[in-house]
């Protein structure tokens, strides 16, 4: 008999501090397997972020950086560009990290088209503090800071970063996906294979947003969690290719047209 | 024929590779708890297992490991 899955190279044989159905585990697998087969161990530097993967750097076998709150892009870019030809360098950043204190390294690496890959995990609330309201929050959605749902009268409306940052002339890719089936999961890792890939053959900056789930602070089962991302963070932050220049998938070329 | 292993003492018990069995054969163990104090995920027909990944995809820790 043949071994056709088991736990990757790039991922440390360690125990992950998650909670139970956090799709967390299911992300940095992905990861490390595209680290594997595309062969960019030795020379890949990973930034772990603030947030639940905050101790991202414990799990990846490659060089990990920990990036202040929401710095891991500007982090990033300081790392690539000592070194541009050789080293591979991705974040990993929730939606805390990213979409709220860090929005703003997060545009600007976009608009300069930083050659770095991203790795946007979005699961609607802030999970490491406790469940409170983040930006990415829908309408409605009830987390320990917004006890009677969201109100965007009072809140705003969520951030949509991949429609955002799509509006940029800069990034060569962006694309959202999920992985609450498998279907979705095997989706999602041709689409970080993709960003990998993009990065070794200099294109510029990729960014893959996943939607995850929280059980711990939805206040679900995992199985309920998966299935609230189908009934309704898809219909709310729907997947698909927002960005890919080198496939003419490109909002900002169309209305230049 | 295919052969799961789980790595037992690592699993959480969130049940996400049962859902995503499409021979239904995975179930959460009733009689034994692992040294993290969960009911660890278990194949209860190993002839009936096609080898087809799903459960080892979906779990969020990595504990499956599937031969075929």
């Amino acid at each position: 008999m043949e071994t056709v899955f088991k736990r990757p190279k790039s991922l440390i044989d360690v125990p992950f501090h998650y909670c139970p159905g956090c799709t967390h585990g299911i992300v940095h697998r992905l990861v490390a397997e595209a680290i594997d087969e595309l062969g960019i161990e030795g020379r890949t530097v990973g930034i772990a972020p603030v947030g639940c993967s905050v101790m991202a750097y414990d799990y990846f076998a490659c060089d990990m950086i920990e990036a202040a709150h929401g710095r891991a892009p500007a982090v990033a870019t300081g790392v690539k560009r000592s070194d541009p030809d050789n080293l591979i360098v991705f974040t990993y950043q929730g939606d805390g990290d990213l979409a709220s204190i860090g929005t703003a390294e997060t545009v600007h690496a976009a608009a300069r088209n930083e050659n770095i890959t991203v790795i946007f995990i979005n699961n609607a609330i802030y999970g490491m503090t406790g469940g409170q309201m983040a930006p990415t929050s829908l309408p409605g959605q009830v987390t320990q800071t917004s006890p009677y749902g969201r109100d965007p009268k009072a809140c705003g409306y969520p951030v949509k970063i991949c429609e955002m940052l799509s509006e940029l002339q800069g990034p060569e890719y962006l694309e959202r996906v999920t992985v609450n089936n498998v279907k979705n999961v095997r989706n999602a890792k041709r689409a970080i294979k993709k960003a990998f890939q993009n990065q070794i053959d200099g294109k510029g900056f990729s960014l893959i947003e996943v939607l995850s789930s929280c059980p711990t602070n939805w206040g679900m089962t995992p199985k309920d969690a998966l299935k609230w991302i189908d009934d309704h963070m898809i219909p709310y932050y729907p997947l698909g290719v927002y960005k890919d220049r080198s496939n003419g998938i490109d909002k900002f070329a169309a209305k230049e047209d | 024929m295919a052969r799961l292993t789980f790595r037992t003492d690592e699993c959480k018990g969130c049940g996400l590779c049962i859902d995503a069995c499409p021979k239904g054969i995975l179930r959460l163990s009733e009689e034994t708890i692992n040294k993290k104090g969960h009911h660890p995920a278990e194949c209860v027909d190993m002839e009936a297992c096609v080898g087809c990944t799903s459960c080892a995809m979906m779990c969020p820790d990595c504990i499956i490991t599937v031969e075929r």
